[in-house]
């Protein structure tokens, strides 16, 4: 820009320069007294991430700064996408990268020598990267991408800030690396679904209020009379994510120069906090969240208006009034009292048509439109991605139920359950979003091959099937297994014979998490295909971005 | 701006839209589909009457307990208790039998033997395998060698008070590190490991004295493992003539055991399980195929 630098820093550029190079100067410190390798190595990477953010926002202010970043470009609004592009990739790799993890755990588990016998490699380490790459960094990134996307659009406001929405987008990342690589090097907080460790967590709750500062500063600043459904999922998302991220990792760090430290809650009470933490993470995170992508893209892609508001309304606010109390099925016939046990089967069934609001108002967006099922492999994926939605939340309901859970609990059908909401439900809409947002954020007609898109729907939905059919016949088998008596009273099997009795389904299982894996090669070399060779779209609406986005 | 309302009919259902648009996304204003509301509704009070049941709400120091007074702990309890009872009918019978008269009498045999398979898969299959046919370090209990003896009273020693573990009443034997505390020189050991393979049927190596290695095993090995070879089983010293070699049959194998004895443990079982339980593992485990 030729413009004159007519301004100093922003306060914002300011803020944000300084808070980094706070950061970095600690982080160079605890790594230098620390006796803890897994805190030097991870100080080391924060030290150099934090650098280089205050080195980019001083370089960018010499390069162009003091420019005002126009929020309108010939009348239309000038849509913020940088941090949306860089977003959108990261789903890419951390998905192709968490599902790998997936199947070779699922390999582990039918093959044990696959363990390696060496810490890095085991399945205790390489179980909670699985879930965590694929939840936080597959979804977290679909998420903070789409959101951003769909907010903006929604609204038509660009989202405030020069450096926010790239700090998110980063600073989520850098989340990742760093809770990622503590799990491999054997750092964990050994809470299912909130493994980082207290400095892990305290960076997220940073990047996260910054998260909610931009999402809220965009509805703040919107030309719509209203707010449309999709952000109020959104934003009932990253409240109560916040909440719940805060109140499950109140710990208390041994030393601000190591790893360890311990959680305020105990026994029983920890339990419970866990499981109303990770239940929620299900309900606000998966789900919440993933609807507001299906609430824009699925009218998006069809082209109808959505089926109904009234529904949209009731079962928002029925899903958010229920969805919180559901935590202690987790742990049904554990030391939880029995009364708590009762009421989080009672709302996990109450949630049952509160759910299933979505699943209607998904699927019912496409009366009139049905027959672009048949053309568009992109819609079908996430149409059959609502189907695999209200599925899981039927069977749900049903396995929340003591009788059923008695059977069902820590068996096989407990992932099978997951896995048809996680590879069916969020993986679908995800991949649908991303093959619309892609084509979209880089100003292509289409994607690059929509044939690639029907292969990639097929092989998955294969595996998807073999995944969960494998896991529902090991899981309900194992769970006979285990209360088998004979005519005597005494147990019937043997542990190591039911362990033994799973080891064909965990291959087919293995055989189905393969086929996923192929299915997101396909889809990655799709969408690098469309951004590099994709047919450009004749210019529809002006917009510009802020920073070079870090393709 | 849209805030204007613009109603308008959507052409291919007929009905009116809410007049809101974002980034051309529009709402119908359908009705909540009647089967979804009432059974939303049928949800609650289903709810709302298992409330009334049983436990559930939590008040400042207790809970609501519900009408008809459930409570699983109570449940699971009885349910335990009639299990236990249901097996003491004849569980106490094991516990003042004999081993002899549990495997002669068919009633007690066929107790004794569901009782001991249970028990033999959650506590001993680990070391020994589901099937009992052991493995390296670990006795196969399928077949008629015994290190502590075959007998039921042997095995239900040996079942009680385990092996090297520290009990007062444990099997012990303990073979002196010939190599390692330096008894036997290498070559010696050489020796006395390839005289050991020829009784076993092993093929000794090239231009090893084997009378050499006879006079090693008299000097040293014979007061436990006896002159023939044959082992002796109050000292839990093996037999060297037949195939039950625990950590490898060969003559590598023969010479690192006489170099550094493993001398394995295994747990006293008394201290852990029932009586009665102890006795079922004895019968069940002398039933396998080599009780003697």
């Amino acid at each position: 820009m030729a413009q004159a630098k007519a301004k100093y820093l922003t306060l914002e550029e300011g803020f944000f320069a300084a808070f980094l190079l706070v950061l970095a100067f600690a982080c160079v410190i605890i790594a230098g007294k620390t006796y803890d390798q897994v805190m030097a190595f991870h100080t080391s990477i924060g030290a150099l991430f934090a650098a280089s953010g205050a080195f980019i926002i001083f370089k960018n202010y010499f390069d162009d700064g003091g420019v005002d970043i126009p929020q309108e470009v010939g009348g239309k609004p000038n849509y913020n996408l940088g941090p949306i592009k860089f977003g959108a990739w990261a789903a890419v790799f951390w998905g192709v990268a968490g599902f790998t993890v997936g199947l070779i755990i699922a390999l582990q588990l039918a093959y044990p020598v696959l363990n390696f016998d060496l810490p890095w490699t085991n399945f205790g380490r390489l179980r909670p990267l699985h879930t965590s790459a694929v939840i936080f960094a597959f979804g977290g990134n679909v998420l903070l991408a789409s959101s951003f996307y769909v907010v903006q659009r929604t609204c038509r406001a660009r989202m405030p800030g020069r450096i926010a929405p790239w700090f998110v987008i980063l600073g989520y990342n850098a989340f990742i690396v760093i809770a990622g690589t503590g799990y491999l090097l054997g750092a964990t907080q050994s809470k299912e679904y909130a493994e980082p460790e207290w400095y892990a967590d305290l960076w997220l709750t940073i990047v996260w209020v910054v998260y909610l500062l931009v999402f809220m500063g965009t509805l703040w600043k919107r030309k719509e009379p209203h707010i449309y459904v999709a952000n109020w999922f959104y934003l009932a998302f990253i409240v109560t994510i916040a909440m719940l991220h805060i109140v499950n990792n109140l710990t208390i760090p041994v030393s601000v120069f190591g790893t360890k430290s311990y959680i305020l809650w105990s026994g029983v009470q920890d339990a419970m906090v866990q499981w109303w933490y990770g239940h929620n993470a299900v309900g606000f995170f998966l789900t919440a969240g993933f609807l507001a992508i299906m609430y824009y893209f699925i009218p998006k892609r069809a082209d109808r208006p959505v089926y109904s508001y009234r529904l949209s309304i009731v079962h928002f606010w029925a899903l958010i009034f229920l969805y919180i109390w559901a935590g202690p099925h987790h742990l049904h016939y554990t030391a939880l009292p029995q009364w708590a046990s009762t009421l989080g089967a009672t709302f996990s069934i109450m949630l049952w048509m509160p759910s299933w609001g979505g699943m209607i108002n998904g699927l019912m967006t496409l009366s009139g439109a049905w027959d672009k099922l048949r053309t568009d492999p992109v819609l079908r994926m996430m149409v059959v991605s609502v189907a695999f939605y209200g599925m899981s939340t039927f069977e749900g309901p049903l396995m929340s139920l003591r009788s059923v859970n008695s059977l069902s609990h820590y068996t096989d059908w407990t992932i099978g359950h997951v896995h048809s909401g996680a590879l069916g439900w969020v993986g679908y809409i995800s991949f649908g979003a991303l093959y619309c947002l892609i084509p979209w954020l880089w100003k292509k007609r289409q994607v690059y091959s929509l044939k690639l898109v029907n292969w990639h729907f097929w092989i998955s939905t294969i595996g998807i099937v073999l995944y969960i059919c494998a896991m529902w016949v090991s899981g309900i088998m194992q769970g006979l297994m285990w209360r088998a008596y004979d005519r005597l009273g005494f147990l019937e099997y043997s542990f190591i014979e039911t362990v033994e009795a799973m080891h064909p389904f965990y291959v087919i299982r293995a055989m189905g998490g393969a086929l996923f894996v192929i299915g997101s090669l396909i889809m990655a070399y799709n969408l690098y295909m469309t951004v590099r060779y994709g047919e450009a779209e004749e210019a529809e609406t002006a917009s510009g971005e802020a920073l070079a986005p870090a393709e | 701006m849209a805030d204007t309302q613009s109603k308008e009919i959507d052409t291919i259902s007929g009905v009116e839209t809410t007049g809101h648009e974002w980034d051309g996304l529009r709402e119908l204003n359908n009705p909540l589909p009647k089967w979804w509301l009432y059974i939303f509704y049928a949800t609650v009070v289903w709810a709302v009457g298992y409330w009334v049941v049983y436990p559930s709400w939590p008040l400042i120091s207790s809970y609501t307990a519900g009408v008809i007074g459930a409570s699983q702990r109570a449940d699971a309890l009885a349910a335990y208790n009639a299990g236990l009872e249901e097996r003491a009918k004849t569980g106490e019978q094991l516990i003042d039998a004999s081993l002899e008269d549990i495997r002669s009498t068919p009633e007690l045999l066929e107790f004794a033997m569901a009782s001991g398979q249970a028990a033999f898969g959650d506590n001993c299959a680990p070391c020994h395998g589901s099937g009992a046919t052991g493995a390296i370090g670990y006795p196969n209990l399928q077949d008629d060698k015994w290190i502590w003896g075959g007998t039921l009273d042997d095995i239900h020693h040996t079942i009680s008070y385990g092996v090297r573990n520290g009990n007062d009443e444990a099997r012990f034997g303990d073979m002196p590190a010939f190599g390692r505390d330096g008894i036997l020189d290498d070559e010696q050991v050489t020796q006395v490991s390839n005289y050991v393979g020829s009784i076993a049927g092993l093929e000794p190596e090239d231009g090893v004295d084997l009378d050499a290695g006879l006079t090693v095993y008299i000097d040293n090995c014979a007061a436990c493992h006896g002159e023939d070879g044959k082992g002796m089983q109050e000292l839990g010293a093996p037999d060297l003539t037949g195939s039950n070699y625990l950590y490898g049959k060969s003559i590598e194998a023969i010479k690192n055991q006489v170099n550094n004895p493993r001398n394995g443990v295994m747990p006293a079982w008394a201290p852990r399980l029932e009586p009665a339980t102890v006795k079922s593992l004895a019968v069940y485990v002398h039933s396998l195929g080599g009780g003697q």
